[in-house]
This record gives structure tokens, C-alpha cells and sequence, in this order.
């Protein structure tokens, strides 16, 4: 069965899309809100589509693609990583004179990558979905055309993405040689029988699609392209891969080694454990080092991912569902994080540097409050929904009998408090030495900020029913 | 109806987002409207919701409301709730009644203020806490609207922080109430590990079941808990914090530090008295403490001569009566004088506030007289509020006061010394308000001549309050007439469902009425008795109190320099702990934990700079890491 209308949100995603190109044709001087406004719509308009398939749980393209509380979590998830972003842009762009209408169609295009990420059920439809994504945005990380680190930052993303591809390429055909198919499916039902689990070509085929997600989320070893392509990339895409890309890879990791690879538990925890320990402590500690901004964001987001990993081995069901409570706030708290990043940002890489921020809160009082905000809830202080996200994962790793790994993650989140600190520090404890922005903050930005920092405090005090949905999005994969 | 109970502390929270967000770009018209409309529209539905809880029959009067679970983590678990009760009605009807008076109040004294907007921010912050604190389902949610009013506390006592006496006396507040606080959260999680729950209805359930009488368990959580009433309370030994709040501005002594968020001690100690009375000795404690401090800051209060530290001193030992009622088990009158206290001493602070206003800033009895003919309507409102705080009889302070007085002497956990205690307090409280009320509005002008061309009545945004305040005043007792003077006692009656089954005070007409009836007299007599003692020192013959001051020299220093309890707590506690962390910082912190944190800061920052350097800028070692990765990874598998 084919059951094209259970696709309806994707091919919303798509069409956006493509009428956002066709509308940048018009020769008219407002076009721009206009592409905006309609990006902003699809989205919207796919998310209340998305939400109402829950509970769904029903397939389509004879099994490729799925739509399961899995995929509806995440899907919702990336849609509304999609408008905060679209919202984020508008003002950024202009300023940075990249306003070309290919801009929003191709974070539309991206985030349909995203969205087969979560619902594709076949290691082809994974696979392509991760293409279509890859492409969009190693455009997108190039879209700043003038800036050779714009350019240096796609090329180098382009060549490393390629390369990590081709690993997780090798292992789909690994996988493919000893199954016989690619339908997750059928390789769980493969991996039913005692002798299928100690097959070496097939572990080695599990091993290669390690590395092919673990470049995607960029997990230590496989990170080194994060802080360059962050850093070069228009800080809106930056933004934008940060949150998206690792939630939609993470969606498509989760589904491949909780579902499918779940008989082989015992081979890939110990692999992910050690991932897991380096990943938090490589990442803390060099993001201390980092005078950029943006670069000591990417390295706490591969650190994020570290504590990400803790849940997956913990596996138990507050492990499995804290993952997913942990997407939703990362995303929100990140997006926040870098639109206050946006705000201050000005043309020729002004005021990217951490000590550009001294003295922010006495010139924009709401814009450091609400930075503080997010910094706090990235460093793990209640009451913001980060506390809340690595207690859980912290908590389940300890129930799960994983208290060494427990210990590294909280290790990890103390040495995180010194370079989160240090900003707000920079912003309340200084004086400020000059004007930050040109004008107010521009309406769409600090929408999108108001609309992270209310979710990254709801989250915080009223996690119970989040988690709730978490819980259910993700015990039932695969029934 | 009562579903929407959850309203009421929702319209300050939504006042706070408005003004705190926006509050500097608004006219202020605008900021004092949204601030007084959020209240007033709690106070509106608090009205609403205890007529419908009065036209329920007196069983059905309760109501728990669970918004959402919390916090769940293994065994504990902990709702966001609201529990409706008669107490919490009269509660949350005293806090956003008085309150709303306080804001409308406040748009008039703070017209001129460069910190409108924040003001009133913090205002409906604490509002929205101070609902909290009454309306919540389990100790948990208490214990967030107790610390939350406390930070409102601080942060409206230090509202001007240019001053540095303001500053200071927010930081002092602070850490008394830090003690305090460290108690009663020490007796949370001892409920907690004691019942495995933090909801009242169940904790409230299985305290009788599971302890007898006198059980050591229940003591020491009661006691825990009142270590912390006596900081927000500002109960010996624990009171410091007080007078000196009164840096704040005057509306928020008469809000905060009068008729709400001090009595919330009070009102927890009523919300347990279940476990207060499976608990005789700290039923005790609670009595003797309330008792002693309301003698002792009651005597302070005779020889101060700043008008709102007098209001201060006696708030401290009006809150000891209180809690002489609910220590001699009778908790609906400690409640009763609650209410009637947020009446007449919120209208004290608020006159007293009109006053100072009038006469720009001036706080010295000895530099006011005479301003009964200014200030024609703060006057007698004041007047009404000084009669009620009296005790004199019609007025609502007779009534509550009079109750206080007459368990502590009947009741069965009441002492003969108790009731001696406070009739000679009520003996004072009448002389200091009469003292007070002589040097400000009677006898000759003592103000400073710069100041008396500034004279004038306040605006009517701050003299409707006071009238309205005055009206409760007189008729807020009313609703609990004794059945000795022929009344019902309709207010101990609503609360009975909440203290049934226990002696609640008044319920039952005591065979030995006369008893009463002298009872009653002779504290009229000594209110009678403190207004023309006073009345002879400060109007017939004012050189009497100089040659009295100079005769007991002693003890004239002694009360007016508050009996040095700041100079020896600065000595014994203050100075001596700023030692010994002085000492411990260069023992300990200087070496021990700087030193091993610098050596992990500076092995982290080490690392850091020699893990950057792997960071090379070229593709080629980028692809190398994630070969080296894929080839130990694949290894692994196949190799093993």
C-alpha cells in the first residue's frame, strides 16, 4: 500500500517549498516577509496535520515509511525547529544579505529531509532522507557566498559528509549482504534466530552505521567538522543544523538500534558507553578553551549529545523516554541560545566573541535575562526544563546500573558550568563599552525567543505530561 | 464555581508577566491598573467562592484541585494542588481583600517614584506567592509560595537599594529568615520520611492513626516547623528582621510586614494543627513563645519614637497573641485575630504612610503634633484602627483579642500566666497606640518649619482605602460575637469543619459565663487604663514622660535601645560566625577547596588548550579521526 495521504504533512513541507521559490519570482519589493509568512504556514499547517495523527499508527510505501507516536513526536518536533528558525531568519538575513527566496526553501527542503528521518523504515528511506537533508544544508552552510569562512565551512561539511556517508552506505550493504533486505523489518526478524547474532559481517555492518550517525550527531571521534562548519556557517543555520540535523539523525539512530538492533544490546552498549564517557568529556572541556561563541556552542552541543548517548545505553524506560524529553528542550534551549547569538550578531562577524558580551544586561536587560535563561538551563540549573531532562537521564543511567557513566555525565555538566557562567558573567559583571544592536530587537526575533524561553521554563516545572508523551512515542516503536 | 479556584492566584501572576515585561514602556496609569484589576479580579473571585462555599452544607465545604503531578521520582511524588477549605477561603479573601485596598493604596504613595513599574511587579509577585502559600494542597507547594513571599519580602525591603540601610536591612531579613527556613524544611522532609507523603489529607489522616499523643516524631516535626513560623513570623528569638523591614516602602509594611505574609506562620501552624495537637509540648512552645513575645516586643514598643517601628514592634506582638491562640488550642481565634489584625493594622501602616507623606518623609513622633486639623480624614480612620488594636469594645480588636484572652484562661492547654501575659500586653498595646496617637495628631506642632508649608490630606486613591479599611475595622469583628455577649460566633462556626473535633475555641457556651463576663471587663478596664495613662502623660502634664525617662534612666535605655538584642546577637552570632568563616575561608576554602578547584580548573583549561590543538583546521585529519574512529570501532567487532 502506498497510503500517499498519510504523507500529507511531508508533502505540505515539500509544496511550501516549492511555491516559496516560485513566489521569489514576483518582482515585488515586499516579497521577502511574504516568503516568511508562507514558510511559516506550510510549517504550521503541517504541524497541526502531524499532531493529529497520533495514535495513528499505520504504514505506508509497502513499509518504507511509518507512521508511528515515534515519528509524530519528531516530526512536531522538526516543524517547529523549522518556524523558530524561519522566524530567527527574517531579520538575520536581510541584514546579512543573503534574502534570496532559495534560503527558506531550503531549510523547507531540509526539514522534509528530517521528517523521513523519523518515519523511514527501510535503511534506503534513511538513507535517502539523510542525503536530501545533507544537501540542503551543506547549501545553507554555504549561503553567506562573499565570506570564505562561509564557503570554507560548506566545503569542508560537504567532503566529511560525504565521507561519513559512504561509511553508512557500507553498512547498509553489509547488512543487506547477510539479510538480504533493508526493510527493519525484516532485519529484526532476521536477528530473531540465536546464530544471526554473532554473524562478524553483520556486526561490522552495525559498526559502519555507528560511525555514519555518529558523524551526524557528531559524537567524539567523529565531531571534528562541529566547531569549523558551526562557526563558518550564518549563525542561523548554525542554529538550525545544531538542533535539526542532530534530532533528525538522533531519530533515525534511535529507531535502528532501539528497534531493529535491539537483540544486539549487548554488543553496541559497550561500544556507546565509551563513546558516551569521551564524548562529555571531550566536549566540556575543550568548549572551555573556545573564544567564539559559536564554536563553544558547538562543542557543548557535541557534549549534549555525550549525555544523549548516557540515556541510550541506560535503555531502561525513563532512559528511552528521557531521550526524546531531552530533543524537545535541547532544541528549544539551543534555539534560544543562538537567537540571542543572532540578535547581537553584526555584520563582518561582530560580536561573536564571548567577551564581546561584557556589559550586554545593562544596554538589553530581556535579551541577557533571557540568555541566562537558556545558558542556566544548557548548564543544567533548575527550575528550567535542562535540569529536569539530565536528572532523568541521569537518574535512568543510575537505575540502569550505569553509575560510572552517571558520575562522568555530572563531572561533565560541573566543568559545562564554568564556560556558561563565564557569558553571563561577561554580560552582568562588566560594563558595557558600546551599542550592541542597530535598532530594537526585530519583532520575529524576539517572538521566536519569547516562544523557546517559555518552553524551556514550562518544561521545567511541568514535566510530568511531556514526558508522558515521550513515554509513549517511544516504547511502542516498531508495534 | 470552585473549579476555577486556580483563578485567584493566576490575575497577580498575569499582572506580573504585564508589568514585568513591559511595565517601563507603559504609561503608568496603565501599570497601576493592570496591578490593581489583577487583584481586585482575585479578590472579586475570592468573594465569589466563599459565598458559594457558605451556601454549600458545612461538610461539603472542601475541595482539593490537583493542576498537574510535579515533581515524580521514585516514592515522592509532589502535585501542583489547591485545597479549598474554609481556612484557605478566609485566607485567600484576607490577602486579596487587604491586598487589593494596599495596591489601590500604593497608586497614590508611589505616584512620584522612578521604580513604578517594578514596585508594583514585585507587588503582584508577592500576591501571587502569598496565594499561593494559603491555597496549596501539600508542603511542598507550601514551602514555595513561604520561600517565594520571602523573596518578595526581600526584594520590596530593599525596593530603594540606593540607600544603604535599605540594602541592609533586606540582607538581614534575608538571613533571619534563612534560619528560620532551614527548620521548616528540615521539617518537610522529616513528614516526608515519617508518612511517605507531603499531602496534607494524607499526612492530616494518618498522624492520629499511626502516633498517640505526645509521640516524639510529631514533636520534632512541629517543632521544625515552628522554628520556621518564628522566623516569618518574627517570633523571638527570631524577630530581628522586622523593625528593620520597615525601610520598605510603607504600603508593603502595611501588605507584607502587617496584615499577609508575616501571619503565614500563623496560618501553618492552624493548617497543622493536627499535628500540633498530637503534640502538647510544642503546643507549649508555640503558647509560651507567642505569649513572651508579645509582653516583650509589646514594652519595646512604649519608648520608641519612630512611628512605623512603633506599628512594627507591635505587629511583632500582636502576632504573639495569635500564636498564643493557636498554642492554647484555639485555632479558629488565632485565625479570627489574624483577620481583624489585617484589618486595623494594615490601616495603621497606611495612615501612618498618609502621614509621613503629608509631612514629606518625616517619621519622628517628636517632630509631628497637632495634624488631627490637616489631615481630616486619615485622622479618624486612624483613630478607629488605634480603638480596635485597643481592644476598646464595638471594635473588631475587642472581639478577636478578647477570644485569645479568654481561651488562653478556659482553655484546657491555657494557663492562668498565659491569660496574666497578655491582658498586661493589651495594658501596653493600648498605651503605646494612645502615645502614638497623642504626639502625631494632638497637642502642639512640633514639625520642623520647612516642612509645614507641605502639609496637606492625601490624594483619594490613598484616603478611600483607609475609609474602607476603617468600616472593616469596626465591623470586621462582628462576625465573631462570643454567644456570652448573645452572639453566634458565625466566623469560629464557618471554620469548625476545617478544626472539628477539636476545641476550636468559643463552640461550646461555657456554663461559667460570668467568668467570661469579668474576664472580659477587666481588659476593657486596661485598655481603658492604658488610653488614660496615656492620655495624662501626653496631654495634661507632657513633662512627665522626660522626668520618668530620667528617674529610670536604666531601664528607660534599656526598652528604648530594644533591650541591645541586635548589639548581642550581633556579638554572640553575627560577629563571632563572620569570624569563624573568616577563619575557616583561610583555612579551608583558601587551600583545601580553592586549591584543589584551581588545580582541576587549571588541569581542565590545559587540557582544554591541548585538546584545541588537535583541532588542526584541515580536512584531511578531520577524515583521519573518523577512520581511526570506524577502524577501532569495526576492529572491535570482528576482531573479539
Amino acid at each position: 500500500m502506498i497510503n500517499l495521504s498519510l504523507l500529507t504533512p511531508e508533502i505540505i513541507v515539500l509544496i511550501t517549498a516549492l511555491i516559496v521559490l516560485i513566489l521569489d519570482l514576483l518582482p515585488w519589493r515586499g516579497r521577502k516577509v511574504l516568503l516568511a509568512t508562507v514558510g511559516v504556514l506550510g510549517t504550521v499547517g503541517a504541524l497541526l496535520i502531524t499532531m493529529g495523527q497520533w495514535d495513528l499508527r499505520e504504514e505506508a510505501f509497502y513499509g518504507m515509511v511509518a507512521i508511528d507516536n515515534f515519528s509524530v513526536y519528531f516530526k512536531a518536533l522538526f516543524l517547529i525547529i523549522c518556524t523558530l528558525t524561519i522566524l530567527l531568519s527574517i531579520n538575520y538575513i536581510t541584514r546579512g544579505g543573503i534574502d534570496l527566496g532559495e534560503y527558506y526553501s531550503l531549510v523547507l527542503l531540509a526539514t522534509f529531509g528530517y521528517m523521513f528521518m523519523a518515519s523511514g523504515t527501510d535503511l534506503i528511506t534513511i538513507f535517502l532522507a539523510l542525503e536530501i537533508l545533507s544537501l540542503a544544508v551543506y547549501i545553507l552552510a554555504g549561503f553567506m557566498r562573499h565570506s570564505p569562512k562561509s564557503n570554507e565551512s560548506a566545503f569542508k561539511y560537504f567532503l566529511l559528509g560525504a565521507f561519513s556517508s559512504a561509511f553508512l552506505l557500507y553498512g547498509i550493504a553489509n547488512i543487506y549482504g547477510v539479510v538480504g533486505n533493508t526493510n527493519l523489518k525484516d532485519i529484526a526478524q532476521y536477528l530473531s534466530q540465536e546464530a544471526a547474532l554473532k554473524n562478524p559481517l553483520f556486526l561490522a555492518g552495525m559498526g559502519l552505521l555507528l560511525v555514519g550517525f555518529g558523524f551526524k550527531v557528531a559524537i567524539v571521534p567523529f565531531h571534528m567538522w562541529t566547531p569549523d562548519v558551526y562557526e563558518g556557517s550564518p549563525t542561523t543555520v548554525t542554529a538550525f543544523m545544531a538542533v535539526g540535523t542532530k534530532a533528525a539523525s538522533f531519530a533515525a539512530f534511535l529507531r535502528v538500534f532501539f528497534y531493529t538492533l535491539e537483540p544486539l544490546k549487548g554488543q553496541w552498549v559497550p561500544v556507546l558507553w565509551l563513546l558516551a564517557a569521551v564524548t562529555i568529556i571531550f566536549g566540556n572541556t575543550v568548549a572551555i578553551y573556545q573564544k567564539n561563541i559559536k564554536r563553544m556552542l558547538a562543542y557543548s552541543a557535541i557534549a549534549h549529545a555525550g549525555y544523549i548517548l548516557v540515556a541510550m545505553v541506560a535503555g531502561n524506560d525513563l532512559g528511552s523516554s528521557s531521550i526524546l524529553y531531552y530533543l524537545l528542550v535541547y532544541s528549544l534551549m539551543n534555539l534560544g541560545a543562538f537567537g540571542v547569538v543572532i540578535i547581537v550578531e553584526k555584520k563582518e562577524e561582530e560580536n561573536l566573541t564571548i567577551s564581546d558580551y561584557r556589559g550586554l544586561a545593562y544596554k538589553h536587560p530581556m535579551l541577557s535575562a533571557a540568555m541566562s535563561l537558556f545558558l542556566l538551563s544548557l548548564a543544567g540549573i533548575p527550575p528550567t526544563g535542562g535540569f529536569v531532562g539530565k536528572f532523568y537521564i541521569f537518574s535512568a543511567a543510575v537505575s540502569g546500573g550505569y553509575v560510572g557513566l552517571a558520575i562522568i555525565g555530572v563531572l561533565g555538566s560541573a566543568i559545562a558550568l564554568y564556560y556558561y557562567l563565564r557569558i553571563i558573567v561577561y554580560m552582568y559583571m562588566y560594563d558595557p563599552e558600546k551599542e550592541f544592536l542597530d535598532g530594537p530587537v526585530p519583532f520575529f526575533s524576539a517572538a521566536a525567543l519569547v516562544i523557546t524561553a517559555i518552553g524551556t521554563i514550562l518544561l521545567g516545572i511541568t514535566p510530568a505530561r511531556i514526558l508522558e508523551l515521550a513515554h509513549y512515542s517511544i516504547s511502542y516503536l516498531g508495534h | 464555581m470552585l473549579d476555577y479556584i486556580w483563578l485567584v492566584p493566576t490575575f497577580p501572576l498575569i499582572g506580573v508577566t504585564i508589568n514585568g515585561l513591559l511595565g517601563k514602556r507603559l504609561p503608568k496609569k496603565l501599570v497601576g491598573l493592570v496591578a490593581c484589576g489583577a487583584l481586585g479580579l482575585s479578590f472579586l473571585v475570592s468573594v465569589i467562592i466563599f459565598f458559594t462555599l457558605l451556601h454549600l452544607p458545612p461538610e461539603q465545604r472542601y475541595l482539593e484541585k490537583v493542576l498537574y503531578t510535579w515533581i515524580s521520582s521514585g516514592a515522592f511524588r509532589a502535585e501542583a494542588g489547591f485545597q479549598l477549605d474554609p481556612l484557605s477561603a478566609v485566607m485567600i479573601l484576607v490577602v486579596s481583600g487587604v491586598g487589593f485596598f494596599i495596591h489601590i493604596y500604593s497608586i497614590g504613595y508611589m505616584h512620584g517614584d522612578k521604580g513604578y513599574a517594578r514596585y508594583f511587579a514585585y507587588l503582584n509577585l508577592f500576591a501571587f506567592f502569598m496565594l499561593l502559600l494559603v491555597l496549596a494542597n501539600n508542603f511542598l507547594f507550601l514551602f514555595v509560595g513561604w520561600e517565594g513571599v520571602g523573596l518578595c519580602s526581600y526584594l520590596l525591603i530593599g525596593f530603594w537599594y540606593e540607600r544603604k540601610s535599605a540594602a541592609d536591612a533586606g540582607k538581614k531579613a534575608f538571613v533571619v529568615n534563612r534560619i528560620g527556613d532551614f527548620g521548616f524544611a528540615l521539617g518537610i522532609m522529616l513528614i516526608f520520611s515519617t508518612f511517605g507523603t507531603i499531602d496534607y489529607s494524607e499526612v492530616f489522616q494518618a498522624a492520629p492513626e499511626k502516633f498517640s499523643p505526645g509521640a516524639l516524631i510529631i514533636t520534632a516535626i512541629t517543632l521544625l516547623l515552628f522554628v520556621g513560623a518564628t522566623g516569618k513570623s518574627a517570633q523571638l528569638p527570631l524577630y530581628t528582621w522586622l523593625p528593620d523591614a520597615m525601610e520598605g516602602p510603607t504600603p508593603v509594611s502595611a501588605l507584607i510586614h502587617a496584615a499577609t505574609m508575616v501571619t503565614a506562620g500563623v496560618y501553618m501552624v492552624a493548617r497543622c494543627h493536627v499535628l500540633y495537637l498530637l503534640a502538647p509540648i510544642s503546643l507549649t512552645v508555640v503558647a509560651t513563645v507567642g505569649a513572651l513575645t508579645a509582653i516583650f516586643s509589646a514594652s519595646i514598643g512604649l519608648a520608641q519614637n519612630d512611628i512605623k517601628r512603633i506599628l512594627a514592634y507591635s505587629t511583632i506582638s500582636q502576632l504573639g497573641y495569635m500564636f498564643l491562640g493557636c498554642g492554647v488550642g484555639a485555632f479558629s481565634a488565632g485565625i479570627f485575630h489574624l483577620m481583624t489584625h489585617a484589618f486595623f493594622k494594615a490601616l495603621l501602616f497606611l495612615g501612618a504612610g498618609s502621614v509621613i507623606h503629608a509631612l514629606a518623609g518625616e517619621q519622628d513622633l517628636r517632630k509631628m503634633g497637632g495634624l488631627r486639623r490637616n489631615l481630616p480624614i486619615t485622622f479618624p480612620t486612624f483613630l478607629v484602627a488605634t480603638l480596635a488594636i485597643a481592644g476598646l469594645p464595638g471594635f473588631s480588636g475587642f472581639f478577636s483579642k478578647d477570644e485569645i484572652l479568654w481561651e488562653a484562661f478556659s482553655s484546657p492547654h491555657g494557663h492562668f500566666i498565659y491569660w496574666l501575659i497578655g491582658i498586661v500586653t493589651a495594658g501596653m498595646t493600648s498605651f503605646y497606640m494612645f502615645r502614638l496617637v497623642f504626639l502625631a495628631f494632638f497637642g502642639s506642632s512640633r514639625i520642623e518649619t520647612d516642612r509645614t508649608h507641605h502639609i496637606h490630606e492625601s490624594p483619594p486613591s490613598m484616603t478611600m482605602p483607609l475609609i474602607i479599611l476603617a468600616l472593616l475595622s469596626i465591623i470586621g469583628g462582628y462576625a465573631g460575637v462570643p454567644h456570652v455577649l448573645g452572639g453566634a460566633n458565625r466566623f469560629h462556626s464557618f471554620l469548625s469543619p476545617v478544626f472539628s473535633g477539636h476545641h476550636g475555641g468559643g463552640d461550646v457556651v461555657d456554663p461559667s459565663a460570668s467568668t467570661e463576663i469579668v474576664i472580659m471587663t477587666m481588659s476593657v478596664l486596661v485598655a481603658v487604663g492604658g488610653f488614660l495613662l496615656a492620655h495624662r502623660m501626653y496631654i495634661k502634664r507632657p513633662e512627665v514622660p522626660a522626668i520618668l525617662a530620667d528617674k529610670a534612666r536604666w531601664l528607660y535605655q534599656l526598652i528604648f535601645n530594644k533591650y541591645y538584642v541586635d548589639e548581642i546577637y550581633d556579638f554572640l552570632f553575627v560577629n563571632s560566625i563572620k569570624n569563624g568563616a573568616n577563619r575557616l575561608w583561610q583555612l579551608f576554602d583558601v587551600r583545601v577547596v580553592d586549591g584543589s578547584v584551581n588545580g582541576i580548573a587549571n588541569l581542565a583549561g590545559q587540557g582544554s588548550s591541548l585538546l584545541s590543538q588537535l583541532q588542526s583546521g584541515y580536512v584531511k585529519s578531520y577524515a583521519a579521526s573518523i577512520l581511526i574512529g570506524a577502524a577501532l570501532i569495526i576492529g572491535y567487532y570482528v576482531l573479539r
